[in-house]
């Protein structure tokens, strides 16, 4: 089994570093999910671990081996790209096979590995089909099994997913995650799909302008992210961002957020910040569900409910919850409610804020300010 | 009853359109197959001179209906012609002609494809400089390159001599050679090369493996074009091959130049018909390959 150890990573083109001192580590057996918008970076950052590109700076390690200068068929992975990059004129097992014709693998083995890969994929009856006569689902377990037919030890896939129907894709997304459990190959794995990322990872690298935002277990990306980006990047719909103060209420941390009109409300924090920006103003950050339509029964249980009103603008239904925009002063926030007891168009809604959940972030930096340990 | 008469009232309205349609359609038809006449009108000129007597051609005049038929000018102007001092007809020239030909066309188009594959996939710095120098080749007239030839062919010891022409031709056709080929690859997805080079496939395997089986589109197009072009090309055969050296484009110049007394216009008709088959055969067999290469997209 094997790690992948990146660290002090740059890449530049001409003028302009596209990577920045990038760290990064992947356990044996780990899956980790490079995830951020396109041009972050991300697709860069994994063609150099395959060797497709040169690193400017820095050292990539896999299994303790230094490999910035091993050629990608001797760094022992295997790639599966976003438009599969499946040899066109050959068969789906000459396209398995092709990689370890090229390593001069015996024919016997060969065969052995194909059936092997073949019925974990279940592709037997594809195996002496073109590319062009299989769907885009096929094409996927095909680029998939070539990948998985060597027995690499790194295994990298390139946004695999992104170019099949929505449907197909969770399907896809699922089959790669169940891959994952029973083969147990270190995986890196680029995405702009924050979900995709969510879902299969066990550790997620945010990117964003060629640098790792945050790294960590996808929960604690989620909860608690390092800045305004990555808050604002996982999760749909996105993280709330309302500007308030920070102040003390009745001798306890609290935010005032301005409702509009002159008027403001202060929400008690349930955990005090461990610190507080120069200027004393915050941006609070609360994730739609943790916006409830308020009453005295939730807050028994929930004892970092704080409450405001907000009238709400629009109603947006989808059917398992429904989303509602609600203004907060000039803000408009994203709330998702159960469809029982959603808000109504035009109701000034009595908005519960779960405070227990919020961050917060300071407005310059745009980073997180921590809590003070409990 | 109601439906009947407004089928009726369609109908009407129907056959007129139809028969403007096919109106329409007729004119077309007439004016294309008047062009057609016209460009075809010199070739059955040739064709008919090649199976008249000659007293009649000469005493009709060259453009006339046929009143007279013989074959005799055919095995004339295959095998015993006399041109130049040699009396072998255009037989020997045209197998010059096949042995330069052949040669020119599978190497200019291996080299091209070889170049199109480096200049799209193995890009290096100043590729994209070298090929524009190469594609420049296309846009030069074939006299500039006269006395270059003349000297490297001289130094080569290939002045007349069939060798020395296909050296000729396949540097000249490089260019376009170059040009179709990599146009072409610069649509084959570059993540095909990654993933073979990850698979552990070099630069030739590649080649051979990927490259070159998605090929024959391109390849068709590039053959077709080298063989009719090195074939129909005749300034460098006339001036650097002589007499048994020459290729029949050459020999068909001297022969239409050297005349004695009456013009043999039945042999020449003869001759230059069967200089024109080859070239005539490709683009019957290879012509709609040679349309669906040039308008065929990536490949995906």
């Amino acid at each position: 089994m094997a790690t992948l150890t990146v660290s002090r990573l740059t890449k530049r083109f001409g003028s302009v570093e596209v990577l920045k001192g990038i760290d990064l580590e992947a356990q044996t057996g780990e899956f980790i999910a490079l995830v951020g918008p396109s041009g972050c970076g991300k697709s860069t950052l994994l063609a150099i671990i395959a060797g497709l590109e040169s690193a400017s700076e820095g050292e990539i390690r896999i299994d303790g081996r230094i490999v910035n200068s091993v050629a990608p068929k001797d760094r022992d992975i295997a790639m599966v790209f976003q438009s599969y990059a499946l040899y066109p004129t050959m068969t789906a097992r000459q396209n398995m096979t092709f990689g370890m014709e090229s390593r001069g693998v015996p024919k016997p083995e060969q065969n052995a590995a194909i059936a092997r890969v073949a019925s974990l994929l279940q592709i037997e009856p594809l195996l002496n089909r073109k590319p062009g006569q299989l769907s885009g689902g096929q094409r996927q377990r095909v680029a998939m099994g070539r990948a998985l037919v060597r027995d690499p030890k790194l295994f990298l896939f390139d946004e695999p997913l992104s170019n099949l129907d929505a449907k197909l894709r969770v399907d896809m997304r699922t089959e790669i995650k169940k891959l994952h459990l029973r083969v147990g190959k270190t995986t890196i794995y680029v995405t702009h799909d924050q979900i995709e990322a969510m879902t299969l990872a066990s550790r997620i690298a945010v990117m964003h302008h060629g640098a790792i935002q945050q790294f960590d277990e996808p929960q604690a990306v989620y909860d608690r992210p390092a800045n305004m980006f990555v808050a604002g990047f996982m999760g749909s719909p996105s993280m709330n961002f309302i500007p308030g103060e920070l102040m003390k209420l009745e001798g306890r941390p609290a935010v005032a957020i301005a409702l509009g009109r002159g008027e403001t409300a202060t929400l008690p924090l349930p955990q005090a910040p461990a610190l507080c920006p120069a200027s004393g103003k915050v941006v609070l950050g609360v994730r739609p569900e943790h916006l409830f339509r308020y009453d005295a029964n939730l807050k028994a249980q929930k004892a970092g409910l704080a409450m405001v009103t907000a009238p709400v603008e629009v109603v947006e239904p989808t059917g398992a919850e429904t989303h509602a925009v609600l203004k907060i002063g000039e803000q408009e926030i994203v709330g998702r409610f159960d469809p029982d007891g959603a808000p109504r168009l035009g109701e000034l809604l009595a908005l519960g804020i779960d405070m227990g959940h919020a961050c917060l972030f300071d407005p310059e930096t745009q980073a997180l300010i921590p809590r003070v340990a409990a | 009853m109601v439906d009947a008469t407004f089928d009726l009232a369609l109908d009407s309205q129907a056959r007129g359109e139809s028969l403007r349609f096919a109106l329409r359609r007729l004119a077309i038809y007439a004016f294309l197959g008047v062009f057609a006449l016209i460009y075809l009108l010199p070739l059955f000129v040739v064709v008919a001179n090649s199976f008249r007597e000659l007293p009649e051609i000469t005493q009709n005049g060259l453009i006339a209906l046929p009143h007279s038929f013989s074959l005799k000018a055919w095995p004339q102007a295959w095998a015993h012609y006399c041109v130049a001092g040699t009396c072998e007809g255009v037989k020997r020239n045209f197998f010059n002609s096949l042995y330069m030909t052949i040669p020119a066309t599978i190497l200019s188009t291996l080299i091209g494809a070889m170049n199109g594959y480096v200049l799209s996939k193995w890009r290096f710095p100043g590729s994209e400089t070298l090929f524009i120098c190469i594609v420049l080749g296309v846009f030069m007239p074939g006299q500039i390159a006269l006395l270059p030839w003349a000297y490297i062919l001289g130094a080569l010891h290939l002045s007349n001599s069939v060798y020395g022409l296909i050296l000729v031709h396949v540097i000249q056709g490089l260019s376009f050679t170059t040009l179709f080929c990599r146009n072409y690859y610069v649509n084959i997805p570059d993540d095909l090369i990654k993933a073979a080079r990850i698979d552990g496939a070099g630069f030739w395997r590649i080649f051979f493996k990927i490259i070159l089986p998605l090929s024959p589109p391109i390849l068709i197009v590039t053959v077709i074009w080298q063989f009719t072009g090195i074939w129909n090309e005749f300034l460098f055969g006339v001036v650097f091959t002589g007499g048994t050296q020459q290729p029949i484009t050459a020999a068909l110049v001297a022969l239409a130049t050297s005349q004695m007394n009456a013009h043999p216009y039945d042999v020449a008709s003869a001759a230059v018909l069967i200089g024109a088959v080859p070239p005539l055969l490709i683009y019957l067999f290879g012509g709609k390959y040679f349309v669906r290469g040039l308008t065929q997209g990536a490949i995906k």
